[in-house]
């Protein structure tokens, strides 16, 4: 045998064996047909709309955690002049961005700017305010807000991923998603077919607040409030919170009251080093959740409890105040949350504690759940289809081609299987987009074949023996098969790096598919046209 | 050996009007439709809302439907699937409605469902809305197989098998438990406590989509630039690989003006120009017939746009790289006839590639099922236009401009003729060839 075209044989089988090995044969060496078809199952991964599945696209509202930092800066501001004995008469927030300083006693101007600059460099830009003389505005720079988006984004991210891993789900994707501005997250979870507990443990808040009670009173609405004390103090608000008082007769009876709280609290979700849902001691009915600080936080907890000892201490929960035990004495590092929890939604609350509370609050911009029975039926219409026609054109190319035509056949099934195995190796999901672009494939490998054939038919025409034949129309052809494969892989590329999801599904199936074309229909198919004519008698006619 | 053509002679060039004709026929008719009939149908895609997919096991009665789902907020209940399959969609569009409202409208949906069709007088789950999980955690706290502590994850696996039945082979909407002694594993001990622990809900949710309107405009936009951006990419590609008259150095250098610019870089230009423009119109007339047809535009059906965009490029690109060839070999014919010829020398491949992947297609389209159906059918009717105007559209523009630019100069060495010639000979002083390859 010519020694050229052995090698390529060689070559040939090796890469054709290598994928179908690691189609079917892989991870598992297989015994039997099941272990086959099992293989290949777990190989070929399929996407959401095939398999069913639950794909969620939601926005993280980071203008919120923007927000909180403006107030943050209200509140120690306030302590910061107050402990200096700067004079002024209001620190207030204006919008999320800015906060006004009020009329700063004139003598004080000049040490009050140092402060200002020396405490917030970076962060806020200080200018002095419209309208008043020695009014100030600070103003959060571009640069610092450009951080907070990418700090609350990532937390988000992280938060998300481990309340998601917490449900024990198969691969979920949990990825960012469109521009950097756009501070969405995509989740997928393939093979839930009801959404809604992920959903819910993605949504639950699980902001968790330590903070100190202005007011022993409470009051059963906003207004009564007002009523007896017209403004609020600075650098407090009015925190929600259901109190339940079991009645005589045995009734829960449930009533809204309102607690007055300081604005900043003492202790953020972020200071939580552990949760665990336990019995409650006093009420073994009862449920609660115990959780300990991590050692930063109890440094500033110790003291700050010692000083408000016969203070109330409110835990508030997402807003609102789950409780508001006195502080008894020091407490370091422990705390416990109590209310009207079963063991499953204390689980749910230490879980969702554990993983840490998202930034910001998110919303759902796309929810799409394909039920397991749709995706079952879209995949056998599919292959089915895809089988039939695959066959219809096979027995075409041999009745047409005859002989070649089984090389063309054998060109087209070592496109899908080297097609197929790139799918596997690279973890790409087939999609009802992606089919699209294997029945593209499909097409073009066709077309590759009836080129190259058409040519050497042409080229026999004209008179040429069968070798020079092969020769030529390979040649002629190739200059056609190139021109059409790179055009649609450039438009694909295209699509690959400019769309997302099913269109980026689609260009990423067809760029392997028309290099593995180019593969079998030109050097597969040349290289057994080259052994045929080998082995065939000199003056025989080609079966073309 | 068999073949379609022997030595197909035929005039194509002379019949470019014809063509011509036809093709403004169909881009009126459709176009016609979606701006004054029918319109565009754009899929919740693109236009967001709530689409929920809901098979019954008997025929809905679509009255009782839409007044348990409060009439103001319903848009749409339409039967999809096969005639008998009791398939309908309630969608609820989303124009001016923020995320909230959405999710809202989902939770309505159902609960207005369950309200109607749901299960009377009866506190068991609904076994066609069961999960995995919750299928395999009551069939382990029932026990049928007497397992107790040695059941490890058998009863997980059964529930997977349970359900794949449920999914597969019924479709999702199971309507008698004996049906699922078929499955595999099902004993008469696990199909009783089946029975026991569940009731069978005369319906079963297949598909649930919510879309905002945020994401509906950012996927409208992103379809709309990708499909651009990848025509852009191909115009470079073609006008690189078939470049027209006179060197890059003559289109920049030659101090004609701007109008004699932009000229000279059409010249250049015109295969890639009239391969996209014939793409463009593919893509047109497609869009018109889903207009007319009343076929819905999702994004599943813009990769089928892409598919065609695709097809069609490599069926104009057949041809004209048989031009580019010819061109060389028959310098003493028109350049209409060196097109003609080299159609003609390539139309059996034409109809052969075109009819298999025509075939191909047009058994997904009936054999592909509802998903793929609008899918299917952007390719039944691309291919059959993507075919066409390969040679009915992009072969006589090029012909045509080579006509108007190439007035009075020797046949074939119009702009459009390239490269005959490898020297840099001069033939008008005007039109000069390009010396590729």
């Amino acid at each position: 045998m010519n020694p050229n075209l052995k090698w390529k044989a060689l070559f040939i089988f090796s890469v054709i064996l290598f994928c179908i090995y690691f189609l079917f044969g892989y991870p598992v060496f297989p015994t039997s047909v099941a272990q086959v078809k099992d293989n290949f199952g777990k190989q070929i991964k399929l996407g959401l709309d095939l398999q069913g599945g639950t794909h969620l696209v939601l926005q993280v509202q980071v203008q919120e955690a923007i927000a909180q930092e403006t107030d943050t800066t209200v509140d120690r501001l306030t302590t910061l002049l107050r402990s200096k004995n700067i004079h002024y008469d209001e620190v207030r927030r204006i919008d999320d961005m800015h906060i006004l300083v009020r009329n700063i006693d004139p003598s004080q101007a000049s040490e009050f700017r140092d402060l200002v600059t020396q405490q917030y460099n970076n962060v806020w830009d200080l200018a002095r305010a419209a309208g008043d003389p020695n009014g100030y505005t600070l103003t959060l720079r571009p640069g610092a807000v450009a951080q907070i988006q990418e700090s609350t984004m990532t937390q988000s991210l992280e938060t998300i991923a481990r309340r998601i891993n917490a449900l024990g789900l198969t691969e979920p994707t949990i990825q960012p998603r469109g521009g950097r501005n756009a501070n969405e997250i995509l989740v997928q979870l393939p093979g839930v077919g009801d959404p809604a507990e992920a959903m819910g443990v993605i949504q639950a808040g699980g902001q968790l607040e330590l903070r100190l009670v202005r007011d022993p009173v409470t009051y059963p609405s906003v207004a009564a409030f007002m009523a007896q004390h017209t403004v609020l103090p600075p650098g407090t608000e009015l925190v929600t919170g259901s109190l339940e008082s079991r009645g005589a007769n045995g009734v829960t009876d449930k009533s809204e009251v309102w607690y007055l709280l300081d604005r900043a609290p003492v202790v953020t979700g972020r200071d939580l080093r552990s949760a665990v849902e336990t019995r409650n001691t006093s009420n073994p009915g009862m449920w609660q959740v115990n959780f300990t600080l991590s050692p930063e936080a109890a440094k500033r907890f110790g003291p700050f409890t010692e000083q408000n000892i016969g203070n109330k201490m409110a835990i508030v929960l997402d807003h609102k105040v789950q409780s508001a035990p006195v502080i008894n004495g020091r407490i370091e590092d422990t705390g416990m949350i109590e209310g009207n929890f079963s063991q499953e939604s204390a689980h749910e609350l230490a879980l969702v504690l554990r993983a840490g509370a998202l930034p910001a609050s998110i919303k759902y911009l796309e929810e799409r759940t394909v039920g397991p029975s749709l995706g079952a039926d879209s995949i056998r219409h599919g292959v089915q289809a895809s089988v039939l026609s695959l066959v219809v054109v096979m027995l075409f190319m041999l009745v047409y081609y005859r002989l070649s035509g089984g090389n063309a056949v054998l060109a087209l099934f070592f496109n899908l299987v080297i097609l197929l195995a790139f799918l596997a190796m690279s973890g790409a999901v087939l999609t009802l987009p992606g089919i699209a672009g294997v029945i593209l494939t499909i097409g073009m490998g066709v077309d590759s074949n009836v080129l190259v054939f058409e040519r050497i038919r042409e080229e026999l025409r004209n008179g040429k023996s069968a070798a020079a034949a092969v020769d030529a129309g390979f040649d002629k052809a190739f200059l056609t098969i190139i021109d059409t494969h790179v055009t649609t892989v450039v438009s694909a590329a295209f699509l690959g790096v400019f769309g997302t999801g099913p269109i980026r599904g689609f260009a990423i199936t067809l760029v392997v598919g028309l290099v593995a074309n180019i593969f079998t229909a030109v050097y597969v198919s040349k290289t057994i046209f080259q052994y045929h004519l080998m082995k065939m008698d000199r003056q025989a006619e080609l079966s073309i | 050996m068999i073949e379609l053509f022997k030595q197909p002679n035929i005039d194509w060039m002379g019949k470019a009007k014809y063509f011509y004709a036809l093709s403004g026929i169909l881009l009126l008719a459709g176009w016609a439709s979606i701006l004054y009939g029918s319109g565009i149908r754009y899929g919740i895609d693109f236009k967001g809302g709530t689409n929920v997919d809901v098979r019954f096991a008997q025929p809905p009665n679509v009255d009782k439907l839409r007044s348990s789902l409060g009439n103001t907020e319903i848009q749409s209940i339409k039967d999809i699937g096969d005639p008998n399959s009791n398939e309908v969609v309630i969608f609820v569009e989303g124009k001016g409605q923020d995320e909230q409202a959405l999710e809202e409208g989902r939770v309505r949906i159902l609960t207005a469902l369950n309200a109607a069709y749901g299960l009377s007088g009866s506190n068991k789950p609904n076994f066609n809305a069961a999960t995995a999980a919750s299928l395999a955690a009551q069939l382990s706290e029932k026990d049928p197989l007497l397992l107790s502590a040695n059941a490890g994850d058998r009863y997980q696996q059964l529930a997977k098998k349970i359900l794949d039945y449920r999914d597969k082979n019924a479709h999702g909407v199971l309507t008698n438990f004996d049906d699922l002694s078929k499955a595999d594993g099902v004993t008469a001990p696990v199909l009783a406590a089946l029975k026991d622990s569940y009731v069978l809900g005369p319906f079963g949710i297949r598909n649930v989509e919510v879309v905002g309107p945020k994401v509906g405009a950012e996927l409208r936009q992103q379809a709309i630039y990708v499909t651009l951006y990848a025509l852009g990419g191909m115009l470079v590609y073609i006008a690189f690989r078939f470049q027209g008259g006179g060197s890059v150095g003559q289109v920049f250098l030659a101090q004609r003006g701007f109008v004699g610019f932009v000229l000279r870089l059409l010249d250049k230009m015109i295969f890639g120009l009239a391969a996209v423009l014939a793409v463009f119109h593919d893509v047109l007339i497609t869009l018109g017939f889903f207009s007319l047809l009343h076929f819905e535009i999702s994004l599943t059906v813009i990769a089928a746009l892409l598919t065609l965009v695709g097809y069609s490029m490599n069926d104009t690109i057949v041809i004209f790289d048989r031009i580019r060839e010819n061109n060389r070999l028959l310098r003493n014919q028109s350049f209409a006839d060196v097109v003609n010829k080299s159609i003609n020398q390539t139309l059996s491949r034409t109809i052969l590639t075109s009819g298999l992947t025509f075939l191909t297609v047009l058994v997904l389209f009936l054999m592909g099922g509802q998903v793929l159906r609008a899918f299917s059918f952007a390719l039944v009717v691309g291919i059959v236009v993507g075919t066409y105007s390969s040679f009915g559209i992009a072969a006589p523009l090029v012909v045509a401009w080579n006509r108007w630019r190439g007035q009075g100069v020797a046949a074939g060495t119009g702009p459009a003729a390239g490269n005959k010639t490898r020297s840099s000979e001069n033939v008008s002083g005007r039109l000069a060839p390009a010396g590729r390859r």
